[in-house]
């Protein structure tokens, strides 16, 4: 049954990658990327279980954590355009 | 007992499979940034947290029932988080949400 929790977070995250490759917008890979980041930690700990060896569970809270940090420096960049000063600029937005 | 603990706990993590499948394929079948951001954010809190309490009935009681519970506090702290934090900035970026489709030029993707 750990076979099947595993197979079915591989195909969740196989159709999150296809959507970050094709997303027309930047904001649908971020979203991609959030969702690949969350169903990694999923995957880290069912597959400490399927192992029988679930001391991998804290590789998976510190991915938890750094993939937050990494999304939001991530929005942060593309929403200010840096990462150093908060919103002196003003994003232009232009289509494309 | 421990027969109940463990059917209970294979039924959760079937169905957090199930959610997690649900919420990959609306990622990539809905027409709209904010459509698939709900698909994502609903089956990221629900799915995430069915699967580790499944995982958590398997383990029984320890320090891994523990470490699977600070990662269930984690992502349901975060989550949610995160995706408010992409639908503000998808709305400060210029993004408008998709209202009708049959008044709307094709214009989106």
């Amino acid at each position: 049954m750990f076979v099947a929790a595993t197979l079915a977070i591989l195909v969740t995250m196989g159709l999150a990658l296809i959507r970050a490759l094709r997303g027309p917008t930047v904001y649908d890979r971020i979203l991609a990327v959030n969702m690949f980041g969350t169903k990694t930690v999923l995957f880290i700990a069912v597959f400490g279980f399927l192992t029988g060896r679930p001391d991998f569970l804290d590789i998976a809270l510190v991915y938890a954590l750094i993939n937050f940090i990494g999304i939001v420096a991530v929005l942060k960049f593309f929403e200010y355009g840096g990462l150093g000063h908060a919103a002196k600029t003003s994003y232009e937005k232009e289509d494309g | 007992m421990a027969m109940i603990v463990d059917v209970l706990s294979w039924v959760f993590l079937l169905t957090g499979s199930f959610l997690g499948i649900s919420g990959g394929f609306g990622m990539l079948r809905f027409p709209d940034f904010f459509t698939r951001l709900h698909a994502a954010g609903v089956t990221d809190t629900l799915c995430a947290a069915l699967i580790l309490l499944g995982l958590m009935m398997q383990a029984g009681w320890g320090l891994v029932a523990v470490k699977l519970l600070f990662i269930i506090l984690f992502l349901s702290f975060t989550s949610p988080v995160a995706a408010h934090a992409l639908a503000r900035a998808a709305l400060h970026g210029g993004l408008k949400p998709l209202l009708n489709r049959a008044e709307e030029d094709p214009s989106k993707s």
